[in-house]
């Protein structure tokens, strides 16, 4: 089944053409109302009539994160606010989030890109589909919440945090499909399984995203639900979840290329690496109205392949994410930078005392311990303060990454130091 | 009056406590008494030494994070309810005792550590209260 045949199965010469049309009206619509693109791209002495096909992309600069951060909040908005109609927010790497804006237009965009990749799921207005992503300034919750409801299915916004509400509903309601990140499927898997409820279910589909998982974890699940689980890409610097997303052949995630250029470049040349080669991958937004963004390095490594699909797709296959050109680590979903981590240490307590982060996946879901080393100035003979130190630690770390964490004090010099760069995070999950 | 109490933050593992006494026997500090308190993940062991400054001194150089901390140290008698009756002098002047252990045994009196929230307020009201306390000079004669 295929969402809109028109878009998803054009030639690859269509796809060009109309990439460049919409690119060049992209590229006017930023010159005009964006202060940052104008003066990026007059400072590369270029204006908007250079831009003449989808080849003429390399000639412009680049987007990163820092960008959305140091123009925080709006600096990015190409629209006038009243042309808004939701901002969404992510974690920044210091601890200012990086927020995006949609008009009505995107928003329609954003549940059209939702609705194909349901549908690549198999899914139509007959499914009942339980949303258990987190519903607010992340993306994921409203995100497949509207691609759902533009499916025509019945959406359940069951959000996160109830397993066990949610697998009454999930059989009370015969519900087929079930969007949520990865890790909390494979926990709700193994709740499904203790209770011996496998049989008692309809599920058919899984949509899952927001973290990286393993091909492995993915056919674990499959077997364990007997359903077919699908892998959603997204970023909200982008839109949210639905800038790609895989077909029953699981080869791969088909890129909404007329919304969404995609490029592979070499993080440390930034040149373009030839098809199949992994790269960077950069992501060109081609309708967004909101908060247009040009060549945005994403920072997540993959490979793409323009091939059709056994599908019947036409729309270029970005490979299973291989890791990140920096140090973010996704943990439940959520963005987390050990930048975040530090900062927070030093608000606290004035300088930055000796840390390490492990993340683990304990029951399938995402764990994250910060180890902080007890020097002499935090010490106290009383375990009450340390506790409290404890607790204040906490605390303060929940609230720059809003996510649950375990702290452990630790002795001075326990903690490995290295030569250069210190080695401050473990991820003991295992995604490869 | 107060004695200056070495304490050592240690990691709830396998042979830490073992480290600092090495540490210590390495540089001469005779160990008087001590108490440890635990917790799932770490501990806070509290030493009364001869050689406070010493102890601090080599167990920082080794890693540790050590502290000198004010306690009081006082004489009871060997006799029914004088524990109680200087807790009731606390008590009655509004001050928590944080932890208190057995300071290790004299010939001629037995002794105890009490850490208070205020030391200094903690020892007017029991002097005023006419308790007794182990001078700094009798700590090394501790047990000898």
């Amino acid at each position: 089944m295929i969402w809109n045949e028109a878009k998803e199965c054009m030639s690859r010469d269509e796809i060009h053409h109309l990439q460049g049309k919409r690119l060049v009206k992209t590229v006017n619509h930023v010159y005009h109302n964006v202060e940052f693109y104008r003066k990026k791209m007059q400072a590369v002495g270029l204006e908007p009539g250079d831009i003449q096909s989808a080849d003429d992309i390399t000639k412009l600069p680049y987007t990163t994160k820092d960008d959305l951060r140091d123009t925080y909040p709006f600096g990015l908005f190409a629209v006038p606010m009243s042309e808004i109609v939701r901002v969404h927010a992510s974690s920044g790497t210091t601890g200012k989030a990086t927020v995006v804006g949609y008009t009505r237009h995107d928003i329609d965009v954003w549940s059209e890109c939702v609705a194909r990749a349901f549908t690549m799921a198999g899914l139509t207005k007959d499914d009942i589909i339980q949303v258990a992503y987190g519903y607010g300034l992340f993306t994921g919750g409203l995100g497949a919440h509207y691609g759902a409801e533009n499916l025509g299915a019945t959406v359940v916004p069951m959000s996160t945090g109830n397993t066990k509400k949610l697998i009454t509903m999930m059989k009370d309601f015969g519900a087929t499909a079930l969007a949520c990140t990865p890790s909390y499927l494979m926990h709700i898997a193994e709740t499904l399984e203790e209770q011996g409820d496998i049989p008692n279910i309809k599920l058919k589909a899984a949509i899952c995203g927001a973290e990286p998982w393993t091909e492995n974890m993915r056919k674990q699940i499959e077997e364990k639900l007997h359903i077919h689980a699908h892998d959603i890409y997204g970023l909200s610097e982008v839109m949210g979840p639905g800038v790609a997303c895989d077909c029953i052949y699981h080869k791969g995630l088909h890129v909404y290329e007329d919304h969404f250029l995609p490029e592979i470049v070499s993080s440390e040349t930034l040149l373009p690496v030839p098809e199949g080669e992994t790269g960077e991958l950069v992501f060109t937004t081609l309708t967004k109205e909101g908060i247009p963004l040009i060549r945005y390095r994403t920072k997540d490594l993959t490979s793409i392949s323009y091939d059709k699909c056994e599908c019947g797709r036409t729309l270029a296959r970005i490979s299973r994410f291989k890791g990140r050109s920096d140090d973010m680590l996704i943990i439940r979903g959520v963005n987390v930078f050990p930048s975040q981590i530090e900062a927070a240490l030093l608000e606290m307590s004035g300088t930055t005392p000796n840390y390490f982060m492990i993340v683990d996946r304990v029951n399938n879901l995402d764990t994250l311990e910060v180890q902080v080393e007890v020097e002499e100035r935090f010490f106290s003979d009383e375990i009450k303060e340390l506790e409290r130190l404890n607790k204040q630690i906490v605390h303060t770390i929940q609230q720059a990454i809003g996510l649950a964490v375990k702290v452990t004090l630790v002795e001075p010099k326990t903690l490995e130091r290295s030569m250069g760069k210190a080695v401050r995070v473990l991820d003991k999950r295992k995604l490869v | 009056m107060y004695l200056e109490q070495l304490s050592v933050f240690m990691e709830n593992k396998v042979s830490r406590l073992n480290e600092v006494l090495l540490q210590l026997k390495t540089s001469k500090v005779n160990v008087l008494s001590l108490s440890l308190a635990d917790t799932s993940e770490f501990g806070v062991l509290r030493l009364i030494v001869d050689n406070p400054e010493e102890g601090r001194k080599i167990l920082k150089e080794n890693g540790f994070s050590a502290r000198l901390t004010k306690v009081l140290a006082i004489k009871l008698p060997n006799e029914v309810g004088t524990l109680q009756s200087v807790l009731e002098v606390l008590g009655n002047a509004g001050m928590n005792v944080e932890y208190m252990y057995v300071l290790a045994n004299a010939k001629e009196f037995s002794g105890i550590v009490i850490k208070t929230g205020n030391p200094e307020e903690a020892a007017k009201v029991l002097e005023a209260a006419g308790i007794e306390f182990v001078k700094a000079e009798e700590v090394g004669k501790i047990g000898a």
